[in-house]
């Protein structure tokens, strides 16, 4: 087994530093827009270290299984965040999985934190369970449609190789499948990562409020754990996006000139990624739970004209 | 002869001296229990024993079909014949018969006193040995045979506690489909043996080339409609929701995780092995057929709050999944493509005995969790991890096999099933190849339903607060119970974390159905990944994501270390909003939790509810409430209601020609000998 331990070991950093990053960039940006000065980029990581550093409180109700989630839902999404090509080709644990590993380890994740969700007896931690499962199960054939359009044009289901063979073909851009793919999974980014049309990352209203339902009982480190898994998530989804229709500027090894650049390359792409979804959070407003199939349900029709599009096309 | 070949016969005998035994030994039950479980716990091991070895050492490939009995005419004799197909369906059928039977130990006590065990035991003494002989089977008649034995078998134990009227209706309501689904594969074969004039399978081999295209399509027709009631394809399924839940759970387990797969054998012999070079319409109806089924399986047994009924629908799905790699297999071989039809094909039969081991160690579950509690209803469990964790960590672990997350079994199959899917997109400049990428979507969200299934499956029943006293009051299950269900959840991580050692003894059976054993090419760094075919396809290792991913928790460990020296952790109330307390009655219900499902996909269910509120000051205070939903099932209200209807109205008519005088119907004998005579003419 090849397995580049620089690679490895840098990826992994990576991941860890500059999930809480985007979180705080996003975040940033957002309060810029409505005119409130809003957290420094940094704030995430002080979050992190301060609910690290707090007492945990766990409810009576819950089981060993409370205490399991946010272990699963961490290794899982760091997992995740290793498999996919960030500033480099290929990604350090590109061998033990590809897009497809990628979609089940999240579903793992998720899996597990809508049991955490259960476990204490709220209604709250139900309601959201339940509507997570719902919506990530109608985003799913989105997802998996535009990730198949991708893996079929690249030949493989090997992120790092979709990417490897999509290098150097600039004009892919402009083709009608690659566009279509590419505003279904946009679509989809917005639901697995709860943002606006979908869920608001930063309600807590009792009602309308998914992910932070399913983790309102969590407190001190199995927070920090999960708050840092959604930021990893949020990560690898935007990274996917990013370098999946955008394969250019990535590091080919781990040359320090070369990863340089790339990072220079996934900066670009990830701010401009953040804009794009601070624009839609700042132009629409959240949308009934009941209208949310529809939305999904237009990213599906895209992602299935991607496909048609690579038949008539080819 | 070779040893396992001894090992099965073996088992043979087992089978045999295990339902004497417990016929003997009838009337002391607890004897009859031990001796009839034991033995058939024995000859499952042997078989299993034998299937593996079989397969392993690649003996079963050299195997011919053994002549045991040469009946009065060349036809009828007993042919048995163990090639490497039969063989991984008798490693199969072996496996979960012995965990079930260790598990049925502890569980058929609960019997002891009331009903015959000695009976039970018998009978799934009877049922093993029947189901081992249909996979053996050399020829048609032993094969017809075992079938028949196999259905009025499993009728009896469906029927065991036929003291309920619901277990009667369902029981003949099987009985009934399996009969007709005996009629069709009869059929089937008789067109066969018009072109091949042999009953034996060695004869069948290839007939498919004789036979016009005519006849062709009406025998696979005839198999997929016969198979596919057995299998539970819909729109043919209607029987396997009603049966497998009113069934003792020992016998479900054993229903769904092998019965249903002697469906899928038969597709799989018939359709590769007799019939041959099939066209693209073949292939491409079983692959839609799969996919209606899969996602309609699911979608169904979201709305369940009975768990073993819900488990059945789930059995629907994963059916669908398997037929969906059976129908691709066939499609590719149609277009040409031995490498990716012998991959559809090792998904397909990876996914079949998968299925056996996480729903039988499911069904196992749900048995347990009756035993405990005495209901099927999830609404009045919760609290059971609590009560019963060992058994709820053996739920678990089904759960999550059954949803296909990694790193377990069930997600290893449905990749080898979506590679096949997307590389199919390139075997074909047909418009069908659009529906394999469609498949794999309707995969996807098979999956992600299945997850939420499993979330409210195991949330509900096994989370939070007991939701009755039943509930409160349950207990931890019998070592042998646990044990049986350790056995399969052992299966399900062997299948899931060493994936390539099962497709190298998976080889004999593709290269036997497909001319391409594939193993290899499916195996890198030394048989830790698992890779597609092709160059860079994709490649996947659960077992080196077990192992980082538990690496991994060293980084919170490290932080809590580093930070968190000082923090505690305290228990405290779950929030409460100020009340004073949660009960049961605040946690989300089963219902409650697939109500955003149940909306969404209203259009299927036609969801119905009934609210009646009485109140004396304000809505929001009612003195009493009743409510009450439920969802339409679309096959039994507008299928089989008015083909049941039409029938029992055409029977009607048909009456009036029995008259009750024997004249008449001495009448009816010459009229018709005298048709057939002119017929003749």
């Amino acid at each position: 087994m090849n397995i580049d331990i620089t690679s490895l070991i840098a990826q992994t950093a990576l991941v860890l530093l500059l999930s809480p990053l985007l979180s705080g960039l996003i975040a940033s940006l957002k309060a810029k827009l409505q005119n409130r000065r809003g957290p420094r980029v940094w704030q995430p990581f002080f979050d992190l270290i301060k609910f690290f550093r707090k007492d945990m409180v766990i409810s009576e109700h819950a089981s060993g299984v409370f205490a399991a989630v946010p272990h699963v839902v961490f290794a899982t999404a760091l997992m995740a965040g290793l498999m996919v090509p960030l500033a480099w080709v290929p990604a350090p644990l590109q061998l033990f999985g590809g897009a497809l590993a990628l979609v089940g380890l999240l579903a793992l994740g998720r899996f597990f934190l809508a049991l955490g969700g259960l476990d204490p007896g709220s209604a709250f931690g139900g309601m959201g369970s339940s509507r997570e499962m719902t919506i990530s199960a109608i985003a799913e054939p989105a997802m998996m449609l535009a990730i198949f359009t991708a893996a079929i044009a690249g030949g493989s289901t090997n992120l790092s190789q979709i990417v490897m063979a999509g290098d150097g073909h600039a004009g892919r851009f402009l083709e009608p499948a690659h566009t279509l793919a590419f505003s279904a999974m946009f679509i989809v980014l917005l639901a697995e990562t709860g943002r606006v049309p979908v869920d608001n990352p930063a309600t807590h209203l009792e009602l309308t409020m998914i992910h932070e339902a399913m983790i309102l009982e969590y407190s001190g480190r199995y927070l920090a754990m999960l708050e840092w898994a959604a930021s990893m998530k949020q990560l690898v989804l935007f990274g996917l996006l990013a370098n999946l229709f955008f394969p250019f500027g990535l590091a080919p090894g781990m040359l320090p000139a070369a990863v340089a650049q790339g990072m220079g390359w996934l900066a670009i792409k990830l701010v401009g990624l953040a804009v794009a979804v601070v624009l839609v959070e700042f132009t629409n407003a959240k949308l009934r739970l009941f209208r949310v199939p529809d939305l999904l349900g237009a990213a599906f029709v895209l992602a299935t004209l991607a496909l048609v599009s690579l038949f008539l096309f080819r | 002869m070779d040893y396992p070949a001894i090992l099965l016969i073996v088992a043979a005998c087992a089978y045999v001296a295990g339902m004497a035994g417990a016929l003997l030994l009838r009337r002391v039950g607890r004897l009859a229990l031990s001796v009839g479980f034991g033995l058939a716990a024995v000859g499952g091991a042997c078989g299993f024993l034998s299937g593996v070895t079989s397969l392993a050492t690649g003996q079963a490939a050299a195997r011919g079909a053994v002549t045991f009995w040469s009946g009065p005419a060349p036809n009828l004799r007993l042919v048995i014949q163990a090639d490497p197909l039969s063989c991984f369906f008798v490693t199969i059928v072996s496996m979960l018969g012995a965990a079930i039977a260790i598990y049925s130990l502890g569980y058929s006590g609960a019997y002891l006193g009331r009903k015959s065990v000695g009976l039970l035991a018998a009978l799934y003494n009877a049922l093993l040995l029947a189901t081992t002989l249909t996979f053996v089977a050399g020829n048609v008649w032993v094969f017809l045979i075992a079938w028949e034995m196999m259905a009025l078998l499993a009728y009896g134990l469906v029927t065991f506690e036929h003291e309920d009227r619901e277990t009667r209706g369902a029981a003949v309501f099987y009985f009934i489909m399996s009969h007709i689904d005996a009629v069709c594969v009869m059929l089937g074969f008789l067109v066969l043996f018009q072109a091949a004039g042999d009953f034996s399978f060695d004869g069948l081999r290839g007939v498919g080339a004789k036979l016009s295209s005519g006849q062709r399509d009406t025998a696979f027709l005839l198999f997929v409609v016969g198979f596919g009631i057995k299998a539970g394809l819909v729109p043919l399924h209607v029987w396997l929701p009603v049966a497998h839940p009113v069934a003792p759970s020992n016998v479900s387990a054993l229903m769904s995780g092998v019965l249903i797969k002697t469906g899928i054998y038969g597709i799989a012999r018939v359709c590769f092995e007799f019939l041959g070079g099939p066209p693209l319409w073949w292939g491409a109806l079983l692959l839609a057929l799969g996919t209606v089924s899969a996602v309609l399986g699911v979608l169904y047994a979201l709305m369940e709050h009975d768990l073993k009924r819900l488990l059945a629908y789930h059995s629907i799905e994963n059916i669908g999944i398997i037929v969906m790699g059976l129908g691709a297999s066939l499609m590719f071989v149609s277009t040409g493509h031995p490498v990716l039809a012998a991959l559809a094909l090792a998904a397909a039969l990876y996914h079949t005995i998968n299925h056996a081991s996480f729903k039988g160690l499911l069904f196992l579950g749900a048995g347990s969790v009756l035993h405990a509690t005495h209901t099927r209803n999830m609404e009045e469990m919760g609290g059971l991890v609590k009560r019963m964790p060992q058994t709820a960590m053996l739920f678990l672990l089904g759960a999550v096999a059954i949803s296909a997350l990694p790193p377990l079994n069930g997600f290893v199959s449905e990749w080898l099933t979506y590679q096949a899917l997307l590389q199919g997109f390139g075997s074909t400049d047909s418009l069908l190849r659009l529906m394999f990428p469609v498949g794999g979507a309707m995969l996807a969200l098979t999956g992600a339903l299945a997850a939420a299934c499993f979330v409210k499956a195991f949330g509900i029943s096994f989370l939070a607060q007991p939701r009755s006293q039943a509930a409160e009051r349950a207990r931890e299950v019998p070592a042998s119970m646990r044990l049986g269900m350790a056995l399969l959840a052992i299966a399900c991580l062997f299948l899931g974390l060493f994936p390539t050692v099962f497709l190298g003894w998976l080889g004999p059976v593709m290269n036997q159905l497909t001319g391409e054993a594939l193993a290899g090419r499916l195996s890198l760094a030394g048989g830790w990944v698992l890779a597609a075919p092709g160059a860079n396809a994709g490649s996947v290792s659960t077992a080196a994501m077990t192992l980082f991913g538990l690496s991994f928790l060293l980084v919170p460990l490290f932080l809590r270390r580093m930070l968190g020296r000082r923090a505690k952790t305290v228990r405290g109330p779950t929030w409460d909003c100020g009340l004073q307390g949660l009960t049961p009655r605040m946690e989300y219900s089963a219902t409650g939790f697939s109500k955003p499902l149940r909306m969404i996909f209203k259009a299927l269910f036609r969801p119905h509810r009934e609210v009646q509120r009485e109140y004396e000051f304000s809505p929001y205070f009612a003195r009493s409430l009743r409510f009450e939903s439920h969802v339409e099932e679309v096959f039994e209200e507008r299928i089989y209601r008015p083909t049941r209807f039409w029938i029992l109205r055409v029977s009607r008519r048909v009456r009036a020609l029995q008259q009750g005088s024997l004249q008449v119907y001495l009448l009816y004998i010459f009229l018709t000998l005298l048709g057939l005579l002119l017929w003749a003419v």
